[in-house]
């Protein structure tokens, strides 16, 4: 188990080590590994979630593939993370960068930013649907008709409505990084930017989005891989109406599993939804050139 | 409490500290569309919030007769006496039960297991076991659920407190280890050597010297699993079945199927399910924030 990796040169780290890593590493086998193959075996074999399981062969594989509720549902999980992320990254850097200045006034913002944070997403929901209510709504208050529209009632709207929510409820979050990663920017960089006499938005351009590139990485990858679990959110508000508008793979899973007692189609969605999760993982991070992952090794 | 939805506490004091500490710069470049941007997207989150608060104080008939963004001329708390009432202080104390069953266990392993990673890079194991770790961080462990209700099932742990809180330890694990051992990193080798010149063991080590330099990133992780785990909705939904296991945003959602017409009721819901982790929030907020952004800037 404790290989060393080469010749000792001052006094090693004790051999007790590893077994400090241990506890982790048996709650995350249990119930991430474990699961993880788990639910790969699952989508060859038939299950009802209460009886028993039978192997089924590739059954559920071919129902999964030639059921046209697939490709559909992939296409909204792909349209709620490009759209949600396509909203979110630049109001986000936008948010931090001014954030990161030091305005009293800006942290007391930055206070109220983060609240939305705080609310599960089930309260979340619930406000919405509440608020934005056709009859009894803030819109029909008011007498704004924009707002009191059926929102849940028509396929974009709805969709809409989901990417303002999800933006409601991470802006916040993600400006947060990039505020971080501003204030980390060398001074020097802009007052040299100054000098050579470039403006505002020259050095916004230049020098700022330059140097919050691996922020950027990082915030994206954690976009991306958290769109594919928006389940509470669009279970709530939604219920992946109106027709199959919202219905993303996650909540697609639910329904076939939880609600359709068909665990196995269900375990094919969700290797298909891990399969998803690592390429654009991946993906970003070939982008990037680094991750999360590699920048700790730097320090190391 | 509620009040710091609108009202923030203590908002100087943060401000000049966080002036002090900041450099200058933006404030000789102006950062207009920073700026617009910035009160646009407050009032975007403090609307829906100052609707919450006032509508949860309203009678349910004076929701319907009265103008949404005024505050109600006779606030009453019946809507919040409603709720009290019903069987929230149950499902409160679960939800309390289960964040702190499983914040205290997923902090401490993850604690050290972020140690063994940074002391021990030297060890092949430690260095895979990091590599599964971060995988954890790229999947998402959502689509493990259908193989977790089995396994709970086995463990005879379905429809239990027990069966929320193992499998939230294990999603705690991936993010927890990554901020921990960051922080870590920055602990200057110096340090440990110097424990160990006078004899201490790894033991002895982590918890008497990195766990005490490590206070804030240790914080910063306990609240931010709290949120996760005391938000959570997924878990409970599928790993437990009476009212009685119900944890918080669960008995939200069963609230509205109930109270549905009652919108004032279950927006005081809404505050009595966020009021805690509000209450956390206010506590913990500088090293919260400052962690967040350290942990995963860079």
């Amino acid at each position: 188990m404790s290989v060393l990796t080469g010749p000792p040169r001052r006094r090693e780290p004790s051999g007790i080590l590893p077994w400090l890593a241990a506890p982790a590493l048996v709650f995350f086998v249990g119930f991430a590994v474990i699961p993880l193959l788990g639910v790969f075996a699952l989508s060859f074999a038939n299950w009802d979630g209460i009886g028993s399981i039978h192997p089924s062969g590739l059954t559920n594989w071919r129902a999964v593939l030639t059921n046209p509720g697939l490709p559909h549902a992939l296409w909204v999980t792909f349209l709620v993370m490009a759209v949600s992320w396509a909203v979110q990254t630049p109001l986000s850097v936008l948010l931090g960068a001014f954030l990161a200045g030091s305005q009293r006034y800006r942290a007391v913002l930055g206070v109220v930013y983060f609240v939305p944070l705080l609310l599960s997403s089930a309260a979340i929901a619930l406000t919405y649907k509440a608020l934005l209510d056709p009859n009894f709504g803030i819109g029909h208050g008011l007498g704004i008709g924009f707002l009191s529209q059926d929102w849940l009632g028509r396929p974009w709207l709805a969709f809409g409505l989901v990417i303002f929510v999800v933006s409601w409820q991470f802006i916040p979050f993600h400006s947060l990084l990039y505020q971080g990663a501003v204030r980390q920017i060398p001074q020097s960089l802009y007052e040299a930017a100054q000098l050579d006499g470039a403006g505002r938005v020259r050095q916004f351009f230049s020098i700022t989005l330059p140097q919050l590139k691996y922020t950027v990485i990082t915030s994206s990858t954690l976009m991306v891989v958290g769109s594919l679990t928006f389940f509470d959110l669009i279970f709530i508000l939604t219920e992946g109406g109106p027709g199959d508008a919202t219905r993303v793979l996650a909540l697609d899973m639910y329904k076939r599993g939880f609600q359709a007692n068909l665990m196995g189609p269900a375990s094919a969605i969700a290797v298909i939804l891990v399969l998803v999760g690592l390429a654009l993982a991946l993906l970003l991070r070939r982008l990037g050139g680094r991750d999360a992952g590699d920048s700790q090794l730097e320090g190391a | 409490m509620t009040t710091t939805l609108t009202k923030p506490e203590r908002p100087e004091k943060t401000a000049q500290r966080e002036g002090r500490r900041r450099s200058r710069p933006a404030a000789r470049r102006r950062n207009w569309a920073g700026g617009l941007a910035g009160w646009l997207w407050f009032l975007i989150v403090a609307v829906p919030l100052y609707w919450v608060l006032i509508t949860s104080l309203k009678e349910k008939s004076a929701y319907y007769a009265s103008n949404p963004m005024v505050p109600p001329g006779d606030p009453t708390l019946d809507n919040y006496q409603m709720v009290i009432d019903s069987d929230f202080p149950s499902y409160f104390v679960n939800s309390v039960v289960v964040a702190v069953g499983a914040v205290v266990p997923a902090v401490a392993v993850s604690f050290m297991a972020a140690y063994a990673i940074v002391r021990g890079w030297r060890f092949r194991f430690l260095r895979a076991v990091n590599g599964l770790f971060l995988m954890g961080l790229a999947i998402p462990l959502q689509a493990t659920v259908i193989p977790v209700y089995l396994i709970i099932i086995k463990l005879h742990l379905y429809d239990s407190l027990l069966a929320l809180i193992l499998p939230s330890i294990a999603f705690a694990i991936p993010l927890s280890v990554l901020v921990l051992s960051t922080f870590l990193r920055d602990v200057p080798k110096e340090l440990f050597d110097s424990m160990r010149v006078d004899g201490a063991t790894e033991w002895t080590t982590l918890w008497r010297l990195a766990a005490p330099l490590t206070r804030p990133a240790l914080t910063t992780v306990s609240i931010y699993n709290a949120l996760t785990i005391w938000n959570g909705f997924l878990l409970p939904l599928i790993l437990t079945q009476s009212p009685s296991k119900r944890t918080l945003p669960l008995a939200l959602w069963s609230f509205q199927g109930q109270y549905g017409v009652n919108v004032p009721a279950v927006l005081a819901a809404v505050v009595l399910t966020t009021a805690p982790i509000l209450a956390l929030y206010v506590f913990g907020r500088r090293q919260l924030l400052s962690g967040l952004t350290a942990g995963f800037g860079r």
